[in-house]
């Protein structure tokens, strides 16, 4: 694998003492001007790991395969905006009935249709060139299934973010202060989070949403938020267990400083990395969630989801019985499971990232290559 | 007499040993017990507490049937209905209520009545229980086996080709929900090939019985939806069976153990595999609920009549009690297989037994 090829290289040449101190001694001298300090701290904070995830393929297609979703999210955005100038910009057309003809079979024509007037890509149009006729075919009611998918990204989007940031965040809250604090509070708050981890998440979503049902994307993700905090929580307790007797945090406290601004200067930083890459599972797992339980129909229709094209093709295309119908339900399903592909990726990739190890080992190896140009 | 005193010691030491190993077993209980206390309540703050619940969509419900069979809506007979489908007492203040719903769950295991169908709740789902259960602990079975084994072999052959092509693997199936897996054996196998039935328990043909033919109807019809479990129950765990494996073989004991020249066959079962396998056990713990739940989508989509297919039929007929005596049956069901998990947890991690005040985590 590729880490091994790179355990190879850190060995690298010793530097001879004088080297070592004539450069501290150089850096003692520097007085550094904001922006270089600037410049370092981005180095440090930003590029460096950039750099160090863009060398994972893991995380280079993660980031694309996340991108693309953000990307398309916006253009359909964009397309749907009434605000100022783009109103008059679309990008993707909002899909309505009978835009193509029903049951249009994707890819119709195979290759040949792209040279041809009408096929699935047109490219003898005039503006802007290229034309997209229904590629991956449409509806009973002629709706296009392309800009299905790509109109109800925003909505999912909106969602998973907002389902990511508030397990995230609760996980955070809980978990942190449990595994600091110690003691009644941790056991308290232990056996909140144990509770809700026991409850099965899906039923206990479907009751809530069949009492209160969630209409705003935003508000699905917060409900499905719920049954995803509580393994997380644990999972920063117990590294915070450890970090809490590091000599630094014991400095802290011995100082008086209090338990907040401890939390949140000394120790949430550290568990940062952990976060983010928790943040991308938890975004897959609310993706995978809302889209069965719209496909179900628990939730109400108020919102675009993939999973709404699912129950359509399942309940009026019969695409499972009918073979010929199966493209109505596979492009959504190849939707999340893309969606959910990347995010997974991302969050490995990150984890080599933020991995000490690695890292330690692939800054040895930057920091070498620039003593040889001096 | 010296010998006398020493079997006496050694007694009241593994007596000790017992009672501390079964403290921590009364402490899961006792555990277990509050969840259920907690998850009680809190169907009950649902049913009863909260604005718009289903309490009062049941009362409306039903002032809207009596009013259209022509009889007036009497506060009275409503209350009477009320009482006899959710099994809490409209008049009467609401902690009593709430005293005697929990009692109702707890003690006389009464959910109420069903809307829809007119059985008491337990009953219906009693029923359909077994069902579920057969589904999702083969699920949970295939799923953790093939981790286990998946994530051995990963870590025996490190940095090989076959790792990274399974790693990949993994997780290319660990981004597949469990219901597009779903989908394609119902199209594929169920629908197109025609190999598997796509939709029942068990065939109305055979006589239902301890007779070979009925029990492999049963098989035959489980197959697609315990295969659909699997890919619950496999989740990333091979990865994490692979993590764990490749850090215990870095580990200083494991060359001790071979400078002790302990055979090679010995260490993997042991030293390696029942390390690597006891946070891989924990994991199963959440996997338990995970894979319940799950059963709510599949029950569905294969048309399965367990207790998830009833869910689903509850929300779709606003059959209240019976939705909410499901997730109560949900959450029972999880804390038992948990409990079970747990308990066996002791066995195989004997740590776990001693009582120590870190805990497994």
């Amino acid at each position: 694998m590729k880490h091994t090829e790179e355990t190879g290289t850190d060995g690298g040449e010793q530097l001879s003492d004088d080297q070592l101190f004539g450069q501290l001694a150089k850096a003692d001298r520097v007085q550094l001007s904001r922006r270089e300090r600037f410049g370092l701290l981005l180095d440090a904070y930003v590029l460096t790991p950039g750099r160090v995830a863009w060398s994972d393929w893991r995380t280079r297609i993660g980031i694309l395969v996340i991108s693309l979703f953000l990307l398309t999210g916006v253009a359909a955005k964009v397309s749907t905006s009434n605000w100022w100038f783009l109103e008059h910009v679309t990008i993707i057309e909002s899909p309505a009935t009978n835009q193509a003809p029903t049951n249009h079979q994707p890819f119709d024509g195979g290759f040949a249709a792209i040279t041809e007037e009408g096929g699935w890509i047109d490219t003898t149009a005039s503006f802007p060139w290229v034309e997209f006729n229904a590629p991956l075919g449409s509806t009973n009611y002629g709706e296009p299934i392309g800009r299905q998918l790509v109109h109800s990204t925003p909505d999912m989007v909106e969602m998973v973010i907002a389902g990511a940031v508030v397990s995230v965040g609760l996980a955070i809250l809980i978990g942190i202060t449990a595994g600091y604090k110690g003691g009644k509070v941790d056991s308290v708050l232990m056996s909140i989070t144990d509770i809700m981890m026991t409850m099965p998440g899906i039923p206990l979503v479907i009751v809530i949403a069949a009492i209160y049902p969630p209409r705003q994307a935003w508000l699905v993700g917060v409900i499905l938020a719920i049954d995803a905090w509580p393994g997380l929580a644990r999972a920063l307790r117990s590294q915070v267990l450890t970090l809490r007797e590091e000599s630094y945090v014991e400095a802290s406290r011995t100082m008086g400083i209090p338990s907040t601004t401890i939390l949140s200067r000394d120790i949430t930083p550290q568990l940062m990395p952990y976060i983010l890459i928790n943040a991308a599972q938890a975004g897959r797992s609310v993706i995978f969630e809302s889209v069965a339980l719209y496909f179900l129909g628990v939730l109400p229709f108020t919102t675009a989801n993939w999973g709404i094209m699912m129950d359509t093709a399942y309940s009026e295309g019969f695409a499972l019985v009918n073979m010929a119908n199966f493209y109505q339900i596979f492009w959504p399903m190849m939707a999340v499971v893309i969606v959910s592909f990347g995010l997974i990726l991302f969050s490995q990739g990150m984890d080599r990232v933020f991995n000490p190890r690695i890292r330690a080992r692939h800054s040895k190896k930057v920091g070498g290559g620039e003593d040889q140009e001096h | 007499m010296r010998q006398h005193l020493d079997r006496t010691r050694n007694a009241l030491v593994s007596l000790v040993g017992v009672l501390i190993g079964l403290r921590y077993y009364w402490e899961r209980i006792a555990h277990a017990f509050v969840t259920l206390l907690a998850v009680t309540t809190i169907t009950f703050a649902l049913f009863r507490l909260m604005p718009g619940s289903p309490a009062d969509a049941m009362r409306a419900d039903f002032e809207r049937r009596l009013a259209g069979s022509g009889q007036a809506a009497d506060p009275e007979v409503i209350d009477q209905m009320i009482r006899v489908h959710t099994g809490f007492d409209p008049d009467k203040p609401i902690y009593i209520q709430y005293v005697e719903y929990l009692r109702d769950v707890i003690i006389y295991q009464d959910f109420g009545q069903s809307i829809q169908y007119g059985d008491p709740v337990f009953d219906i789902l009693f029923a359909a229980m077994p069902w579920s259960i057969f589904i999702s602990i083969y699920g949970l079975a295939f799923g953790y086996t093939a981790n286990i084994l998946l994530g051995a072999a990963m870590a025996y052959k490190e940095g090989s080709r076959f790792d990274s092509y399974s790693t990949v693997l993994a997780t290319f199936l660990n981004s597949i929900p469990y219901y597009v897996g779903a989908f394609f054996f119902l199209a594929f196998f169920a629908y197109d090939l025609g190999w598997f039935p796509g939709s029942g328990r068990y065939s109305r043909d055979v006589t239902a019985g301890l007779n070979p033919e009925f029990m492999w109807s049963i098989v035959h019809h489980g197959t697609l939806p315990i295969m659909s479990s699997f890919i619950v129950g496999f989740g990333g765990g091979a990865l994490a069976m692979r993590g764990n494996s490749v850090r215990i073989l870095g580990e200083d004991y494991l060359r001790v153990a071979r400078l002790r020249g302990i055979s090679s066959s010995r260490i993997a079962t042991r030293y390696v595999a029942r390390n690597a396998i006891l946070p891989l056990y924990t994991q199963m713990m959440i996997g338990i609920a995970a894979v319940f739940s799950s059963s709510v989508v599949l029950e569905y989509i294969f048309t399965y009549p367990g207790v998830g297919w009833y869910t689903y039929d509850a929300i779709m007929r606003r059959d209240y009690p019976l939705l909410m005596g499901s997730f109560l049956f949900f959450t029972i069901v999880t804390l038992i297989g948990i409990l079970i998990a747990e308990f066996t947890y002791g066995i195989v991690d004997p740590r776990a037994g001693s009582g120590d005040q870190s805990e497994a985590y």
